[in-house]
C-alpha cells in the first residue's frame, strides 16, 4: 500500500501513513442499548488516538443529547472543556473548568427523528505520555433536516497518567441507542 | 492490530470540470474520508462543493453550519436540498490559491441508518467552516459525485480529490 496523505480526518496535519493508523477496538450497540461504551487496556503504543463515532442515545426531553467523556475511569473534578458551536441560526461559545467529565455535542436523541444518529470524531494527543495533562479536540453534530447542531470542541484532563481507558456515556439519556457505533484508533509516531 | 486509512481512488484534474465521481466504492471500510484541494476555474465562476450519494438526486439532504469569516462567527442551514454543500464561503480563485475540504463520511456502509457526514472546509482567504450534513437514506453508499451548485462552474485543472477508508477492527 502506497503511503497517505497526513491528514487527520478532523483537520491536524501529524505525519501518518498507511502502517500508522491502526484499529484498536469497535462497539456496537446491541438491541437492548448500552448504558455506556468503554475502551480499556489501551495499550500505550501509540502516539495518538482517534475516536469515530455515530451515536443516538434514549433522551426523549430534547432533540439532542451529548457525549461525555470520562478517561481511567476518574470522576473527580480533573476536567475542563470548551466548545464553540453553530445551531443553524447563530453561533455560540460554552465552557465548563472543574468539572467531573467533558462534554463532545451534539449527537442525536431519540427525538432526533428516525434512523437518524449525530457523529463525533475525537482525537486524543499524547495520551501515554506521563509527564503532561491530555489534550483532546472534538468535531461532533447532528442534523436531522430542519434542526441541527454542531461544535469544535477542546477538552482537559488534568492528569499526567498515561490513558488507559475511555468511558463514553450520555449527558442527557441513560442509553446509546441500537447501531450506535464507536471505534478507537491508534496513530502511530516515528520510531 | 490491522493497518487502515488507506486510499480508495485520487483524481486530479489535468483541465477543468465540473464533476468528480467515485463510483464502486467498496463496503469494506467503516468510514470515509474525503480530502480535497479546490480551485474555481474563473474568478467570475463560483462553484460550490458539493456532494450527491448513489445519484440521489431528490431532495434528501441537509446540512447545519459553523462559520467564521475573520470578523464573525456565525451558523447556516440548508434543509431538504437535493445535494450536500460544503462550501459557504466562496472558493479560492487566485493564482496558486486552494480551497481545502475534509469531509468524513461516517458508517457509510451500513444499511440501517440514515448516513451522516462531518467535515471541515473553507478558503484561507474568505473564511472557514465545520459542517454536519444528513442523507436521510439507509442504503449503502456506493458512489459519491463531487458537483458544483448546478451551476455551469467548473473546478480548476490541478484541483485534487482523494477518498480514504477506515476500517474498524
Amino acid at each position: 500500500m502506497a503511503p497517505i496523505l497526513g491528514i487527520w480526518a478532523s483537520g491536524a496535519q501529524p505525519a501518518a501513513n498507511a502502517t500508522s493508523f491502526e484499529s484498536i477496538a469497535t462497539t456496537t450497540v446491541g438491541s437492548g442499548g448500552a448504558a455506556d461504551v468503554e475502551f480499556t487496556s489501551i495499550p500505550a503504543t501509540y502516539t495518538h488516538l482517534q475516536l469515530r463515532a455515530i451515536a443516538r442515545t434514549n433522551y426523549s426531553g430534547g432533540v439532542t443529547d451529548t457525549l461525555v467523556i470520562r478517561i481511567n475511569s476518574d470522576t473527580g473534578n480533573n476536567y475542563a472543556w470548551h466548545q464553540v458551536g453553530g445551531n443553524g441560526s447563530s453561533a455560540f461559545a460554552q465552557s465548563g473548568t472543574t468539572t467531573n467529565l467533558i462534554y463532545a455535542s451534539y449527537i442525536a436523541s431519540s427525538t432526533s427523528g428516525t434512523s437518524v444518529f449525530g457523529a463525533s470524531i475525537i482525537d486524543i494527543l499524547d495520551y501515554a505520555n506521563t509527564n503532561k495533562y491530555k489534550t483532546l479536540r472534538n468535531l461532533t453534530g447532528e442534523d436531522r433536516n430542519g434542526g441541527g447542531d454542531l461544535t469544535l470542541g477542546s477538552g482537559l484532563w488534568q492528569n499526567t497518567n498515561a490513558i488507559t481507558s475511555i468511558k463514553l456515556t450520555q449527558g442527557e439519556g441513560t442509553s446509546f441507542a441500537q447501531y450506535s457505533h464507536f471505534a478507537l484508533y491508534g496513530i502511530k509516531g516515528a520510531a | 492490530m490491522p493497518a487502515t486509512y488507506e486510499p480508495i481512488a485520487t483524481t486530479t484534474l489535468s483541465t477543468t470540470a465540473t464533476t468528480v465521481s467515485f463510483t464502486s466504492i467498496s463496503g469494506a471500510y467503516t468510514d470515509l474520508v474525503l480530502v480535497a484541494n479546490v480551485q474555481r476555474a474563473t474568478t467570475a465562476e463560483n462553484p460550490s462543493l458539493t456532494l450527491r450519494f448513489n445519484s440521489d438526486t431528490g431532495t434528501n439532504y441537509s446540512m447545519t453550519n459553523l462559520l467564521g469569516n475573520g470578523s464573525s462567527a456565525s451558523s447556516s442551514r440548508q434543509s431538504t436540498q437535493n445535494m450536500m454543500n460544503f462550501s459557504y464561503f466562496s472558493m479560492a480563485s487566485a493564482a496558486n490559491t486552494f480551497s481545502t475540504y475534509i469531509l468524513n463520511v461516517m458508517s457509510y456502509s451500513n444499511s440501517t441508518t440514515y448516513k451522516t457526514v462531518v467535515g471541515r472546509s473553507g478558503d484561507a482567504g474568505a473564511g472557514t467552516q465545520a459542517t454536519v450534513g444528513l442523507w436521510r437514506s439507509t442504503s449503502a453508499i456506493t458512489s459519491i459525485i463531487v458537483t458544483n451548485d448546478g451551476s455551469p462552474t467548473n473546478f480548476a485543472s490541478g484541483s485534487t480529490f482523494t477518498l480514504y477508508g477506515i476500517q474498524a477492527a
